[in-house]
Parts: structure tokens; sequence; C-alpha cells
């Protein structure tokens, strides 16, 4: 044996550390997203949840925004939405000067149908996409240099920023293809986004059926398609939807790809009052992460804003954990199914 | 006995073939290996390997490690088209006198002709009775009673019927490993295939189970061409008829079991199967 005790208590020191810091490391993270997470819930509870029954805030939940007017009558502070402001002013026929307040009445019905629009479409989009591009990558395609840089351009195209992306979608759905801020180019735009992430994912999944049952369905005369389609992709099936949870978080909360491509700040019909079903496609909508935008940045902070702007948080997390639960629920059905 | 399948169309037309099989001393179904050449990319792994697997017999391919044994044998039935660079440099492999590789052959009508059982059982996720429903399924066979009869006749066939017949639709996953391989020996039968081969179907089997599947391969060899790769020496003693010795990619000596395990010609073989090396 070595007798080296200077050397052992150095390492013994340097272990710990090293130990500490990683320690620290981790325990910082972990402070960082409680802050957030409850910085968001208690602020913007406070604007979803009431006191009284039915505990949650209804109107913010199923209205759209209106403007907040705010005044003093005879030393009684006024907080009054567009249209109490209206019938106010009918039955009071007196001269107030109210200070407006932009978007800080009235709720967020309308952005939160809109995001669910724009995640339900653009995911469908990039599923189809995507997974198909899986299958040829996987399945069919021999190694060659095309497939490589097939590859590179994919990977490449993971860590485009996302407003690059935004850009594009305008030049190419909204300008070239003349569709406008629509839904349609939103759900191209964010399906684009996210290509990358599911292909590779997806890739992943279907390489991790193992061999054998390839081997085993055409040993028995089964084409490529019909192995492929009843002994490979079921079974790939869970590990591409777990792919698509994360998916599904970058398509909800991704601001900049729908800011020139789908989103509207402000529109009072809902989505389905359209004239025709066609028009369905080709008309922008609200949505959570622009609202928030919207009233963080391009309208005067107060006090009124704030509320609006913790509550959008709020839904809006709990909007996206509610498509990811669901998504979870499906994964481990079709899991369930399975049994290896 | 007759045919649940269509025969595909190309390969009737080209090898006809009576619905009754045959008995006696008829050459159908007979494979035949001539100068068969075979690399992965640039590494030739078979040298002019020249060989006739006769009917209803067993010939087992036996020999070290890396002597190119599965791979003639997954020749067979061309599942070496998935592996990238895989190819046969010289030679023709012909079943019933036609060319395996010729153009006119359909991969997937051959593969339905030529069965196989891998090294490691693969029965699929799904219940005992799916599995062996699967290929007639993918051959377009709908009729459920069709069906019932043929998963109970291929069930009987690999001697598993009266341990499963009463639980068909649990996972194929909860038997054992002996009786996965059974399954997935009777799963291959379901398509009735005129040539079976088995890739050391013993190797991850305890010594009752691979007993089962030896009596097996005997009882199947009436009907079959059967061609079983192992590793096992005292197996292929027991179980074939015809033995092939490979080493190093070479043919080294071929002919009746009895006579190989017995006063082989080579050297090599004597050394094989001695213990001497491998």
């Amino acid at each position: 044996m070595i007798d080296a005790p200077s050397n052992q208590r150095k390492a013994r020191v340097l272990e710990r550390i090293v130990f500490w810091s990683f320690r620290v490391a981790t325990y910082l993270v972990l402070a960082a997203a409680t802050y957030i997470f409850l910085d968001i819930a208690i602020k913007g509870g406070r604007t979803v949840f009431t006191k009284s029954a039915p505990f949650i805030n209804m109107k913010f939940l199923t209205e759209s925004p209106q403007t907040l007017y705010v005044f003093d009558y005879h030393g009684q502070k006024m907080q009054l939405s567009d249209r109490e402001f209206r019938e106010w002013k009918k039955t009071h026929n007196e001269d107030v000067a109210p200070t407006s307040i932009a978007y800080s009445a009235g709720g967020i019905w309308p952005c939160i149908v809109g995001t669910a629009l724009l995640v339900v479409g653009s995911m469908t989009l990039a599923l189809m996409i995507g997974i198909s591009s899986a299958i040829y990558l996987s399945e069919y395609s021999r190694n060659g240099p095309l497939i490589r840089l097939i590859r590179i351009a994919i990977l490449n195209l993971a860590g485009v920023p996302s407003i690059v992306f935004g850009l594009f979608g305008f030049g190419l759905f909204v300008i070239f293809f003349g569709w406008n801020v629509s839904l349609l180019s939103g759900w191209f735009t964010l399906g684009l986004m996210v290509l990358p992430a599911i292909i590779t994912a997806s890739e992943e999944s279907l390489r991790a059926v193992p061999q054998g049952l390839r081997e085993g369905s055409l040993a028995l005369g089964a084409t490529k398609w019909q192995t492929i389609r009843k002994n490979v992709l079921p079974y790939a099936l869970p590990g591409i939807l777990t792919s698509s949870i994360l998916g599904i978080a970058r398509v909800a909360g991704e601001t900049a790809p729908i800011m020139f491509t789908a989103a509207y700040a402000m529109r009072d019909e809902m989505p389905w009052h359209v004239p025709h079903w066609t028009d369905f496609f080709f008309q922008g909508v609200m949505a959570l992460p622009y609202h928030i935008y919207v009233v963080s940045s391009k309208i005067p902070q107060n006090e009124y804003t704030e509320r609006v702007q913790y509550g959008a948080a709020f839904v809006f997390l709990a909007v996206v954990m509610l498509i990811a639960l669901t998504s979870i629920l499906l994964r481990e059905r079709s899991r369930s199914r399975l049994s290896w | 006995m007759v045919s649940l399948l269509k025969m595909p169309e190309t390969l009737s037309q080209q090898l006809p073939r009576q619905m009754n099989r045959p008995t006696g001393e008829s050459q159908e179904n007979a494979v035949h290996v001539r100068d068969v050449d075979f690399a992965y990319g640039n590494h030739q792994v078979l040298h002019d390997v020249n060989l006739e697997i006769p009917p209803r017999a067993v010939t087992a391919f036996i020999g070290p490690s890396g002597c190119g044994k599965t791979t003639l044998l997954r020749c067979i039935n061309r599942m070496n088209d998935l592996i990238d660079g895989a190819r046969i440099t010289r030679g023709s492999i012909l079943l019933d006198n036609t060319d395996i590789h010729a153009s006119g052959v359909d991969v997937v009508d051959l593969r339905r002709r030529v069965g196989m059982v891998f090294q490691k059982s693969n029965p699929f996720p799904k219940s005992i009775y799916d599995n062996i429903a699967y290929g007639l399924r993918i051959a377009g066979v709908t009729k459920r009673s069709r069906i019932d009869e043929a998963v109970e006749k291929s069930l009987r066939a690999s001697a598993l019927w009266d341990e499963v017949k009463d639980r068909l639709d649990v996972s194929a996953f909860g038997l054992s490993g002996g009786q996965q391989q059974r399954l997935c020996i009777a799963r291959a039968l379901a398509v009735e295939p005129d040539v079976v081969l088995m890739d050391e179907p013993c190797s991850a089997l305890d010594p009752i189970a691979t007993a089962k599947i030896e009596e097996l391969i005997h009882q199947l060899k009436r009907q079959y061409t059967m061609v079983i790769v192992t590793h096992n020496m005292q197996q292929a003693g027991r179980c074939s008829d015809l033995t092939a010795f490979f080493y190093l990619g070479r043919l080294i000596e071929f002919g009746s079991t009895a006579k190989i395990f017995s006063n082989p010609t080579e050297r090599k073989t004597e050394d094989y199967i001695t213990g001497r090396f491998g």
C-alpha cells in the first residue's frame, strides 16, 4: 500500500467541494423554478380564484378582454369594464373623467381557445409529417451521403431560433401563399418549428423497437409496410407521444412564430363565428402567450394590468399542463396495450 | 394437405406445385446452393459453397462461430436483403430449380414459402392467438373460422396446444422461454411454408425445452424441408439426417449425419466434432 496521507486528505477535501458545488447547482435550479412557479401561482391565483362561490373567476375564463375604466365617484373608487361603464353612464347622467386601461377588464377566453386551436392543429401537422419522415429515415432509407445531409439539416433546424421560423412563416405562408395572418399560417409555422424534435424522437422510438419483431414479421411473408404498420409503429407510438408532449409545451408557449403569422392582439368574434366553414382556417386568433406579451409590453403598466398578466400566465400554465396530461394519459393507454 | 393460402401467382406459374404434398422420392422443395460467394461489403464470408438440401429431411449446419452457417441460412429466405451491403457475389440458390434471386421472384412470396425460426425467440407483443394469426392476416385471410382452424393446427403441430389452449388470448410474453420458441415455430408453420429454417432454435433454452423442440423437429421433417443451424454437436447428431460442416466460410464436408459423426473424411471435421477446436 502506498503511504500518502497528504494526497488522501487533498482528495477528500476536493471530493467535498465537488459534491457541494453539484448540490448547490441543483438546488439553485430548483429554487429558481419554485420561485417562478409560486410567483405566478400566488399572484395569478388572486385573479383566477375568488373568495366566494364558485371560487373561480368565471368572468375571467369566459369573457373577451375589455377596456377597464377607473374613476372616483363620490369618494368611491369605481372599476368598470367597457360594457359596465356604458350601462352605468345611462343610469348616472354625470360627467366623470375615467382612466382607461386596455385589456384589463373582462377575461381571456378567446386566447385560451386560440392557443388550444394552434396547439391541436400544429401538433397534428407536425406528427403526421414528422412520423412519416422518421419512418422513411429509420426503416426505408439506406445510409448514404444524402441521408446524412438530411440528418444534419434536421439537427440544424432544431437549433434555429423561433423568431426565424416566425419570419419564414410570414414570408412563405402569410405573403407568398397569401394565407394572411391565419390559423393555417400559424399551424404550418409552429408545425415546422417542432418538426425536427418530433422527427428525431420518433426515429429513436422506432429504432428502439427490437429488430427481431421486424425480422419475425418479414419472415412470415409480410411486406415492409405491413411490418411497419402492424408490428413496429404500434410499439413505437408511446415513445413518439412522449416526445410530442415536449413539443406541445413549445408550440403552446412560443410567441415569436405566431406574432407575424397567426396572432391578433384583439379580436371580438370567437373563431367559430365565421360566415363559411373554409374561413375558419383563414382567420387570425388571439393566443395566450401573445396576449401576455401584449399586456406586459404594449400598454402602460400599473396594478390593473398586472392582474391580467399574472392571471393569463397562470391560466396558460394550467392549459399547457392539461394538454400535456391528456397526451400522457393517451400514451399510458397505448402503452398498457403492449406487454413487454 | 390442402394449402390454406393462395399460392403467389408468380411463383406458382414458375414452379408448378401439387396441392397435395408429395410422398415418395419427389425432389420438390429441394434447395440447391450453387457456387455461392457471399460478402458483407468488402468482407467475404462465404467461399464457393455447394450444397444440395433434400426435402423431408433435416439438414444441420455446424461449425465454429463466424464460419458463415447463419449467413447461408439467412440467404435461403433472403433475410440478408435487410443488411446494407450484404449480397451474394457469385453463384445462386435454387428452390425447386428456380433462382430465388431472379428478377421474377417476389421476396414476399419466397418468404411465405421459406419460413424461419430465429435464435432469439421473437414472439410479437400480442396474444398467443394473434401471434399465430399474424401471418395469415397479412396474407389476406380474414375468415375467422379459417384462422381458428389454422391456429389450432399449427399449435398442435408444434406440441403447444395442450399447454395453451385455455389461454389463447393472453400475451405471448407470459409463456416460458421454451414455449415462446415453440410458439414461434407454430407461427412459422401457420402460413404453411415448404421449407423451415431454424437458426440455433435451442441456444437459449434449458435441456427439457430443448428436448421438446428436438422431438418437434423430428416430427416436422415428414412434411417440410428442414434446415437447422446449431452449435450443439449432440443436437446435430440427434436430430439431423444430413450434416454440413463449415469452417472459415467454406463448406468442408457434407454428408449423412451418421457418416460425418462416425467416419468423417476431412481431418478438420473430425477435430471439430471431437472437440479439439471450436
